[in-house]
């Protein structure tokens, strides 16, 4: 029995040693929001916050993290009412969206970091992949989110 | 009217076929279709794309796949338009697979294509027999740019419909003439009596009354909506808290989830799979042979995974494991000195033989996949008598006619639901995913959710063709261009999708962007090859254009740099009886600063293209450091669509598609190895991220032209603008791509 806190509420359940965080959140806790990209922590689209830090879901193993803290795009905010997500709307950064939760996260772990990130702090720290192209959107939307909450 | 296989045969395929057979046409403005008057417990549907609900919220069924691209939010704005509601008060979704939202514009595209911008609609006894048989002829389909072409005056009749008819049961129930009341905001409202009734309380009554047979269209002057910078995407909330459900997120009650291995060579199938292991593994259901796969099928998607890797699997590689890249190079090459006419202007030979100045070059392109972020993957079930699918789909007439193959029923036993998009590109014009999960669902009993690896989905993929491009050019005393000659040898994808078309003429996709180029030259030429190997090819988002404008668009600065003429001048001298294209070029060139001295190491580069009917021009500015390193400092777009519906989607559609383009020019290449893709993830087909992401600006030649298309035109100019920069900067030119194999890194 593996045990998580996921976002705020305490989870237990029994899965195969080798199974990845990714596929206890969605299909384990049916939490849908954390996409599945690539497998192999190329993308960034599983991307959820462990404690602070922007994980990649799918590549590391839910048993590692026994009783660790996880913040999922559903444990962002209630009513899409993070700094973040008021901003993503404002910039009207997706497109399809799929890549998107993603993005949020790694940026949530970046403002906790860097709470005024400059342009080459966001080119490090957001290296998930977008294919829809939302990459200057996502740029102004972290700057407003960092503007709104300094 | 020339009768030639348009590009947009890609989109509908057999479905064409329907030409010979003949289907009812439906009229939205003269005719209650199949919904109109149905009633449900939320409220009734006024015809198949609008349903009032009693507590006054418009459910808009656009009948059209969201993938980012702003469908719903197009439609939904043209729509609500007419109906005089808020577009936060509406609804909107994609609607079941229907007769009633079929794509016309597609249809007419196949009937009486144009390689220029937007015409005004087809009108007369030839625009009317023209409509008829291509709503006859083409399907539901979400593809070649042609939402707001299509739906531009169909949606505002849907609104404007249901509106007349709100109106009529208005009036009827306060004994008032119908031309004294209006609609506001979501309500119908007579001025003179003070009265007013919300849509939802008229609903019931607005189903019963008879569609108006003519409905006139609010002018231009009077719309509030379409145009609008304030108004925001639909689908953009769902998608910042997780909540937009995509094809993977489908949950049914006794569901079992599928991973899937394919034959890796193209063509090979299964010989054997020892699956002993496999079958003892928790979870798991049931080990599935298909004629190329294995799929292995489990109670979650991790144990389903799990299963297939400890699968002891054999293939039969079959003939194309002799296939490789360089062949397929070699034989490219091979042919395209046999290359035939596909479009003569004067005499190429002649004008070519006559010129003082001669030049020639040949440019290379690669297989690219698509690698939507969503893999592909399809939930289906399959009952006594029905079939349900879940799908992100592009293309519902094609997903609705697999399921209904792969389970071995009719097409009206089949339903299905579109669901989000994980992005398409175009991939999901394909249904091979949705045949395969229909295929297990029927083998397995139960709900079954089909989803690829990232590896498979890069594998399987039907690629961008690779292409040779070989161009020639003339230029006068004076430096003038006399003859320009672009010969092309690529695979056909239409002869997979819709080999009829290929009977009578080369493949549209082919030579798309080469074949009416706007340049006024004296003698123009293009040629065309078509080499077939089992590499599988489809389209990819702007499909041939993304071939022949990098050629076209390198070619012609190549031609100007000979001619010792700048770029732009170079173009605009060829553009004379092209305004709006001048217009285009000036406008890009202008906001980019175009001319003003750049620092050592930096260059700028320029393109033109049109494609859907649109007109793009971009800047693209660049620099290099000592060991090849490029930065793109910045991407200067203008735009030439036509009207616009949403001036924020253009501007996000142009954007993304500059990125796409981006990451193909730089690093996008499939190369093919033992009759099989090399490249797994995004580990080696790499993309671009967000430190390679220039900045992007965007400017909309704004007019009151017929709209052309939007989701792909932004891509075409990039590779060439690029590679022009590239050589502004360096001095040399990259004629194949992508870039980073040509000694440069980004």
């Amino acid at each position: 029995m593996t045990k998580l806190t996921v976002n705020g509420v305490e989870r237990r359940f029994e899965v195969e040693a080798d199974t990845p965080l990714l596929w206890v959140i969605r299909d384990a806790l049916g939490l849908t929001g954390t996409k599945f990209g690539c497998g192999v922590g190329a993308c960034g689209a599983c991307t959820v916050l462990v404690g602070d830090s922007a994980v990649r879901s799918c590549s590391v193993l839910a048993a590692d993290l026994d009783g660790a803290s996880v913040t999922t795009i559903e444990g962002l905010s209630p009513d899409r009412s993070h700094p973040l997500q008021v901003a993503w709307i404002a910039e009207q950064a997706p497109q399809c969206g799929y890549c998107q939760s993603g993005m949020i996260l790694a940026a949530a772990a970046l403002l906790k970091a860097i709470p005024q990130p400059s342009d080459a702090d966001i080119d490090a720290a957001i290296a998930n992949i977008c294919r829809c192209g939302t990459y200057p959107r996502v740029r102004a939307a972290i700057h407003k989110a960092a503007e709104a909450t300094g | 009217m020339k009768l030639r296989p348009s590009r947009r045969s890609v989109l509908v395929g057999a479905g064409a076929l329907g030409l010979l057979v003949g289907v009812g046409a439906w009229r939205l403005a003269h005719k209650r279709a199949s919904l109109a008057g149905t009633r449900d417990a939320a409220g009734a549907f006024l015809h198949d794309w609008i349903h009032v609900g009693v507590d006054g919220v418009v459910t808009l069924r656009a009948g059209l796949s969201e993938m980012g691209q702003g469908a719903f939010t197009g439609v939904a704005t043209l729509a609500a338009e007419e109906l005089g509601c808020r577009l936060e008060a509406m609804r909107v979704e994609t609607g079941p697979a229907s007769e009633a939202f079929k794509n016309i514009a597609v249809g007419r595209d196949i009937l009486a294509p144009g390689h220029g911008l937007a015409e005004g609609e087809s009108s007369g006894l030839t625009g009317a027999a023209i409509d008829f048989v291509a709503e006859a002829a083409t399907v539901q389909v979400t593809g070649g740019s042609s939402t707001i072409v299509d739906r531009f005056v169909r949606a505002r009749q849907a609104g404007a419909v249901a509106r007349a008819m709100l109106i009529q049961a208005a009036a009827r129930r306060w004994g008032v003439e119908a031309s004294e009341c209006a609609v506001l905001d979501g309500a119908v409202v007579h001025a003179a009596s003070k009265r007013s009734e919300g849509f939802g309380e008229l609903a019931f009554a607005a189903a019963e009354e008879t569609p108006p047979a003519r409905i006139a269209l609010k002018p231009r002057e009077a719309w509030t909506l379409i145009g609008s910078e304030k108004t925001r995407r639909v689908d953009i909330p769902a998608k910042v808290d997780g909540s937009a459900q995509f094809g993977i997120d489908v949950r049914r009650p006794g569901m079992v989830f599928a991973a899937i291995a394919h034959c890796p060579t193209f063509g090979g199938s299964l010989k054997s799979v020892d699956d002993a292991e496999a079958r003892k593994m928790p979870g798991v259901v049931k080990i599935v042979s298909l004629p190329n796969a294995v799929a292995a099928i489990a109670d979650s998607t991790w144990r389903a995974k799990r299963a297939l890797a400890a699968l002891k699997i054999v293939w039969d590689d079959r003939a194309a494991a002799a296939l490789d890249s360089a062949a397929i190079a070699k034989s490219f090459a091979a042919a395209i000195g046999s290359a035939g006419e596909a479009e003569a202007e004067g005499d190429f030979a002649a004008a070519y033989a006559a010129a003082p100045t001669r030049l020639a070059a040949d440019y290379s392109l690669p297989y690219l996949a698509h690698a939507t972020m969503e893999p592909m993957n399809c939930t289906a079930e399959v009952g006594a008598d029905f079939v349900e699918v879940w799908a992100p789909t592009q293309a519902q007439s094609d997903a609705v006619a697999a399921a209904a193959r792969a389970a071995g029923v009719g097409a009206d036993k089949v339903r299905l639901h579109t669901t989000y998009l994980g992005g398409g590109f175009g991939r999901r014009l394909e249904s091979d995913f949705v045949a395969e999960a229909v295929a297990l669902a029927k083998i397995v009993g139960k709900p079954v959710q089909l989803l690829w690896s990232r590896e498979e989905d890069i594998q399987h993929d039907f690629y961008r063709p690779a292409a040779l491009v070989r161009a020639e050019g003339g230029l006068d005393a004076a430096g003038q261009p006399t003859a320009l000659r672009l010969a092309i040898a690529s695979q056909s994808i239409l002869a997979r999708v819709f080999p009829p078309v290929t009977w009578i003429g080369p493949d549209v996709t082919q030579v798309e962007g080469a074949v009416g180029a706007p340049y006024a030259i004296g003698a123009k030429r293009v040629d065309v090859a078509r080499v077939d190997n089992a590499v599988p090819v489809g389209s990819w988002r702007s499909v041939g254009h993304s071939i022949t404008a990098f050629a076209k668009e390198s070619f012609v600065d190549e031609m100007a740099h000979e001619a010792g003429a700048d770029p732009v001048a170079f173009r605009l001298a060829m553009l004379a009886d092209q305004p709006r294209l001048a217009a285009t070029l000036r406008l890009a060139a202008g906001k980019a600063g175009w001319g003003a001295p750049l620092a050592a190491g930096r260059g700028r580069g320029i393109a033109l293209h049109v494609s859907f009917m649109s007109a793009v021009a971009q800047v693209v500015e660049v620099s290099v450091g000592a060991v090849g390193a490029l930065k793109i400092e910045r991407v200067v777009a203008a735009v030439d669509c036509g009207a616009v519906v949403n001036p924020d989607v253009v501007r996000a559609q142009i954007e993304g598609a500059i990125v796409f383009a981006l990451s193909a020019a730089l690093f996008g290449k499939i190369t093919i190895r033992g009759g099989r893709v090399e490249q797994q993830n995004f580990a080696d087909y790499e993309v671009v991220r967000m430190a390679q992401a220039p900045r992007i600006e965007v400017h909309l030649v704004q007019n009151a032209e017929p709209p052309g298309g939007v989701g792909e035109p932004g891509a075409p100019p990039l590779a060439p603008a690029l590679a022009n920069a590239i050589f502004s900067a360096t001095g040399k030119r990259v004629r194949s791509l992508p870039i980073v194999d040509q000694g440069f890194s980004a």
